[in-house]
């Protein structure tokens, strides 16, 4: 009973409320129903001070800017700005309440704007007759399939798929020198033990994957290479792609021990994730994520004492994929 | 006469001095015996897969590395070493000054090598200074020198490296730091990494708090656990109701 004449109440609400306004006359205000605003005086004194100190600051930044030779310049260029705001809230938050009328009015949820209408609309829907049927489920599922395939397209980048070769595209080939930085060939005698080289392929684009290798000298009775790498050193140098076979990061770290005796031996390592590798067994992953050992190039001295590439690389350089095993490097 | 004077006078000045030089070398050569000789060896000649009280008394040999490595290991406190085998660690100086000239004296005497050197970073460039550290140095010892790690070892920070450590330890490589040859690093560049390595040791922060120099990490670290926890904080007092709680 009380709910039944609830409603009715909140229907003749609703009723009176869909009534077209009033017009305003000119000068004449509509009447606001509202609790009266808290009269203190001091609230607005001290928002007002607020609001001055933040002006304050604004100025302040613009001094320090245009003087442009205080000590902490940028700290207290961040300071005034930065207590320009806080003054700024605080003056609002003062207001907002001390000084503006605060009142709670609680209200039912109204009805449904058009019951009759929903129901209808319902009922249509659910005596309609597709014809179609068939067709309609094919359209949906190619809708909603098509677009669950664009969802997962992005899985491609994972690895590539087409045009392959370049992956395994090298600029070394048999004879190749070895320069450093600003393009000077590297002579054997200058690579040292206990020491590490950048190096690039002479000719070629050092910004190139494939392009920059690192070199070091190993005692040649140190050495353990395997058998598909024999040969590969020049009197105990050694070169190696310099780009790591886990996620491509360029391999800039060199351990040596001080005394073999008792050090970690030498290993080449990624700065990135720590894959270490053992330049003497022919850069066998020994700590890290890689997955496979580091690109190794076979080394030469040519008869004036420089130092030249006597192939290509023994597996592909980069970082690895999917397919990354399934061929040589080529020139 | 005043030939026979200036003779005089030279003799006055250089026998003193190298009376003080042997003096060094047979000082250095009783601290030798003491502190070192169990793993460096009679004459520096080196131990290899020595022990005694059941511990591993190795090390290299030290005839011909020079006044240059005493000077460093010395003055780092890296030797004398606490445990054969772990990685050398700066730490208090154990030796008085006399006794470090001592054996660095003692050290030189054992062959040829390169004496100390005297880098002068007021002649080198910032600039110069940081390209060669990105290239040789800042793979391991992060690039405002804070340090950084390998496996295996760990790359110290380079704060309390004076000028003529950093020279030295260039050219000795210490544990597993790669060395540098002077064709390598030539002395003038060595003048610029000091330079710049002086420099990194209190770089201008222009952005304020400095956070350890060591890049974006713990600078969104600050931003989410100081700055954010402070915006919530102001969040809720804006958003309480007055007087109802």
């Amino acid at each position: 009973m009380g709910r039944a004449r609830a409603f009715l109440v909140a229907a003749a609400v609703l009723l009176v409320g869909r009534r077209r306004k009033r017009r305003l006359r000119p000068g004449e205000r509509e009447p606001i129903v509202a609790v009266p605003a808290p009269k203190s005086p001091d609230a607005e004194l001290v928002a007002i001070g607020l609001l001055f100190a933040a002006a304050a600051c604004g100025i302040a930044f613009v001094v320090i800017y245009v003087l442009d030779r205080l000590p902490a310049q940028t700290q207290l260029l961040g300071l005034a700005l930065g207590l320009a705001f806080v003054f700024l809230t605080a003056a609002l938050t003062v207001t907002a309440k001390w000084l503006v009328p605060n009142e709670e009015l609680e209200d039912d949820y109204p009805e449904h704007e058009h019951p009759e209408e929903q129901e209808r609309i319902a009922q249509v829907v659910e005596e309609s007759g597709l014809t179609r049927r068939k067709l309609f489920a094919l359209a949906l599922g190619a809708a909603g399939g098509s677009i669950g395939l664009a969802l997962l397209t992005p899985v491609a980048s994972l690895g590539p798929a087409l045009h392959l070769a370049r992956f395994y595209l090298t600029p070394w080939r048999r004879g190749t020198r070895l320069v450093n930085e600003q393009g000077e060939p590297y002579r054997a005698d200058e690579i040292e033990e206990g020491s590490f080289y950048t190096a690039f392929a002479e000719g070629a684009d050092k910004e190139g994957l494939a392009s920059s290798i690192v070199v070091v000298r190993l005692p040649r009775n140190e050495l353990e290479l395997p058998p598909e790498n024999a040969g590969f050193d020049a009197r105990g140098i050694l070169a190696f792609s310099k780009i790591c076979t886990h996620a491509g990061c360029a391999i800039a770290l060199y351990r040596k021990p001080m005394f073999a005796p008792t050090d970690p031996q030498p290993a080449l390592i990624c700065p990135c994730h720590y894959s270490t590798f053992e330049p003497a067994t022919g850069g066998k992953v020994i700590f890290g994520p890689a997955g496979r050992k580091l690109p190794m190039l076979p080394l030469t001295i040519d008869a004036q004492g420089f130092l030249r590439a006597k192939g290509n690389f023994d597996s592909p350089v980069g970082p690895s994929w999917w397919g990354v095993r399934m061929k040589k490097p080529t020139s | 006469m005043r030939r026979l004077f200036a003779l005089a006078l030279a003799a006055l000045v250089i026998v003193p001095a190298a009376r003080a030089q042997t003096g060094d070398v047979t000082r250095g050569r009783h601290l030798y015996g003491q502190y070192c000789i169990a793993c460096h060896g009679a004459n520096g000649m080196g131990v290899i897969g020595g022990r005694s009280e059941g511990q591993k008394r190795e090390g290299p040999p030290l005839a011909g590395v020079g006044a240059l490595a005493a000077d460093f290991y010395l003055r780092t406190g890296y030797m004398p070493l606490h445990e054969v085998g772990k990685e050398p660690r700066r730490s208090r100086v154990l030796f008085s000054e006399d006794e470090i000239r001592a054996l660095v004296a003692y050290v030189a005497s054992l062959g040829h090598g390169p004496p100390v050197p005297k880098p002068r970073p007021e002649r080198g460039s910032i600039s110069e200074g940081l390209k060669l550290f990105t290239d040789h140095c800042a793979g391991c010892h992060q690039i405002v020198a804070q340090g950084g790690f390998l496996t295996g070892g760990v790359a110290p920070p380079l704060d309390r490296a004076t000028p003529t450590q950093v020279a030295e330890a260039i050219r000795i490589g210490p544990y597993l730091m790669p060395r540098f040859s002077p064709r390598q690093i030539t002395p003038a560049q060595v003048n610029s990494i000091v330079r710049y390595v002086e420099y990194a040791k209190n770089p201008d922060d222009r952005g304020g708090w400095a956070i350890g120099h060591i890049g974006p990490v713990p600078e969104g670290l600050v931003t989410w656990f100081l700055a954010a926890t402070a915006l919530v904080g102001v969040c809720l007092v804006l958003g309480k109701r007055l007087g109802r709680g």
